[in-house]
């Protein structure tokens, strides 16, 4: 699959528009004394897709935990979907919301069965029907491919299929915007192309997407730009021709030289 | 790719070989004898020793359960078997085993307790049904409401406004409980479905179903409160109360506070917000690092000191206080102990998910952290079921209580083995079940998922 979508290099064509879902100014966060996050501005307009790549510790993680708040940030200014990010709770469970994340080990709740972990969020927060919350449940688990599990618990799942799973659960979200922290990291190899694929879709869809992955073949398939960070600051970002052909800067070309290697 | 699929054709095929059969003696029964008992000079030993020490045991207790039993006595110096020798008098203890579960409560009222229990079982034993749905709500009835009505019929006498409606919104809840779960039994579909159908609300939109069943809550609660309007029981003060019945109402008020009041210590304990989690760390170390004893003399000598004068607070609920707070001290950290199993990204995946945090802690967080602290907890149950006999100290008759008190009686002075006996069986009796249940419920709710 990897080979696959570096060789087709059939770019999707960009959904972004001119408004606005995601602006960053002067984001500054500190773990004690490590500064993570260095005067991060960013800005991601909507239906744009993007992928943040960098060295471990770089704080790509970071930077997009805190568009949902699971980090908090101590300095500059964010806000999702013109709601500024502050120690307002409302705002918070707003933001979370309309916010679908992904995370590396996939993080579905074992003791609900694939449907419950589903329907959980849609029914007590959007405050659907149970009825409701499981038909929009069926038809994401029918889009990520696995409706016959839907009466499985995660732990009989493929690692593969949970993290499809926790992708559903997600989208029943009917969310705008989604972050992906890694999402192929913890798989199988031969799990990976099955995730990217339901990602491809996603995004197909004109979904809002920040990936942090190191996965270039679907940075080159997918993304509108490419971000690299590295010591908490973002070095370069680029279209993915642009990025993967003329990186700019030397630490850039180092990563990309250690990563493409082989 | 292709030098792959040409070796493969190249190959040979691999065929695994055949089990074989262990080596004999070391598999069934005499191989399990030589493996664990007879494992060399010193192991042979060993067990042979403690075979003889078992035995010698075994004799003795016979001797003294069976042979010198005395089943039929009408006071203490009727058990003796010669003239210096007493048996072992079964008589006392079947003399006094009533007094032994229900203390000094009036023969003619101990219907009340029965029932009381009586009524407590059928509510918890649709829990155990598989049929019967919305269990969380028949128990969660059972462990709030309940202990109202149970209060009154113990008590009886007068009730004032707020009993006379918690006692009948009690018997409402046990009333659609039981309807409930009959109809789960035989129909197959649930009370309030019922409801919705019969009312022909089931082809109106799912938010009004909840209508038809405030209603049909009103009349149950009307209909109780109709019910009992000319009912009401003699006057049972609770210092009448007394044996297992008594031990078995301290423990039950302990068991069931604790874990909510454990729960929200715990919470407390991990809070963001400093002056709760000051609070909820003094509390729990304070009541850990006292012994129950001690706390149990200040709830009823040192406590009343501080009062106003002509105030006066029974020793029993005192009693019940001092032990629901030391038993919520130590499941706070039994709670923390589970919440700390959980990974951190249950926590993040509930609230990405946008999640409050009472509903993560609640659908997300405490179902999985409860099934790590069952054994824990249930420790915690039986040690907490075992503490109670201190509340003897303070001069409540409980079992222990109760069996001191017959040791003193001039027709049976000097009583003490026998019932100790018994009430050591009692206390082993429910200790096991408990901790029977408690394997039980780790295993199933283990099912389904091997994570």
């Amino acid at each position: 699959m990897n080979t696959k979508t570096e060789t087709e290099s059939n770019q999707l064509q960009s959904a972004a528009s001119d408004e606005v879902a995601i602006s960053m100014s002067k984001v500054n966060k500190w773990f004690g004394n490590f500064h993570v996050l260095k005067d991060i501005d960013l800005s991601i307009y909507k239906g744009e897709r993007i992928v943040i790549c960098g060295p471990s510790g770089s704080g790509k993680s970071t930077l997009i935990r805190c568009i949902n708040r699971l980090e908090e940030h101590q300095d500059g200014d964010i806000s999702v979907n013109g709601v500024t990010l502050d120690s307002n709770l409302k705002n918070i469970h707003a933001i979370r919301s309309d916010v679908g994340m992904v995370f590396q080990s996939f993080n579905l709740f074992p003791h609900l069965t694939v449907l419950e972990n589903c329907t959980l969020a849609p029914v007590w927060v959007r405050n659907m029907t149970k009825t409701e919350a499981q038909e929009i449940a069926m038809e994401y688990l029918t889009r990520v491919k696995i409706p016959e599990q839907a009466e499985k618990y995660p732990g009989q799942l493929s690692g593969g299929q949970q993290q499809r799973v926790a992708i559903a659960r997600s989208l029943c979200m009917n969310p705008q915007i989604m972050l992906f922290d890694e999402p192929t990291s913890a798989l199988d190899p031969e799990m990976i192309s099955e995730v990217l694929d339901v990602m491809i879709e996603l995004a197909e869809t004109g979904m809002t997407m920040l990936v942090v992955s190191h996965e270039m073949g679907f940075a080159r398939r997918v993304a509108d730009r490419v971000i690299f960070m590295d010591y908490g600051e973002i070095v370069e970002q680029n279209t993915p021709e642009e990025f993967f052909a003329n990186p700019k800067s030397d630490r850039t070309k180092l990563f990309l030289s250690q990563i493409l290697s082989h | 790719m292709t030098e792959i699929t040409e070796q493969n054709e190249v190959s040979e095929k691999f065929v695994p070989k055949p089990s074989l059969p262990p080596p004999p003696n070391t598999t069934g029964a005499i191989g399990w004898l030589r493996y664990n008992l007879f494992d060399g000079f010193l192991s042979s030993c060993l067990t042979v020793l403690s075979l003889i020490a078992i035995g010698f045991m075994c004799v003795n207790f016979y001797e003294w359960a069976f042979a010198k039993a005395v089943l039929e006595a009408a006071n203490r110096q009727e058990c003796r078997i010669t003239p210096t020798e007493f048996g072992t008098c079964w008589a006392g203890v079947k003399f006094w085993f009533t007094r032994f579960i229900y203390g000094r409560y009036t023969d003619t009222e101990i219907w009340r307790v029965n029932s009381a229990a009586i009524i407590l079982i059928l509510w918890m034993i649709p829990v155990w049904l598989p049929r019967v749905t919305a269990k969380l709500n028949i128990a969660l009835s059972g462990v709030l409401i309940f202990p109202f009505l149970a209060g009154y019929m113990f008590l009886g006498g007068d009730r004032n406004w707020f009993m006379e409606i918690m006692v009948s919104v009690a018997l409402g809840c046990f009333l659609t409980a039981i309807i409930h779960s009959l109809l789960c039994l035989f129909t197959g579909a649930g009370i309030s479905k019922w409801i919705i159908q019969l009312t022909g609300f089931s082809n109106r939109s799912e938010r009004l179903h909840k209508f038809p069943v405030i209603v049909f809550a009103v009349i149950i609660f009307l209909l109780s409160l109709f019910l009992i309007s000319d009912v009401t029981f003699k006057e049972m003060p609770n210092n009448l109360w007394g044996g297992l019945f008594l031990t078995l109402v301290i423990s039950g008020i302990g068991i069931a506070s604790a874990l909510p009041a454990g729960i929200l210590l715990a919470l407390g304990r991990r809070s963001k917000m400093t002056v709760i989690r000051v609070l909820c760390v003094a509390f729990i170390e304070l009541f850990r690092s006292v012994p129950l004893i001690t706390i149990l003399f200040m709830a009823t000598t040192m406590f009343p000191l501080f009062l106003p004068e002509g105030f006066h607070i029974n020793k029993l609920a005192s009693a019940i206080v001092a032990v629901c707070l030391f038993a919520a001290a130590y499941m706070a950290e039994v709670v923390r102990g589970g919440l700390q199993a959980i990974p951190k990204g249950q926590y993040e995946a509930a609230e990405a998910v946008g999640l409050t945090y009472w509903q993560s802690m609640g659908f997300i967080v405490m179902p999985q952290a409860l099934k790590y602290m069952i054994p824990n907890i249930v420790s915690n149950f039986m040690g907490l079921f075992k503490d109670t006999t201190l509340v003897s100290i303070i001069g409540l008759y409980d079992l222990l209580g109760m069996i001191n008190a017959v040791s003193q009686d001039p027709s049976w002075i000097g009583l003490h083995h026998e019932p100790l006996f018994t009430a050591a069986v009692i206390f082993f009796i429910g200790c096991f079940a408990m901790s029977k249940y408690s394997q039980y419920l780790e295993r199933n709710l283990g099912a389904g998922n091997g994570r």
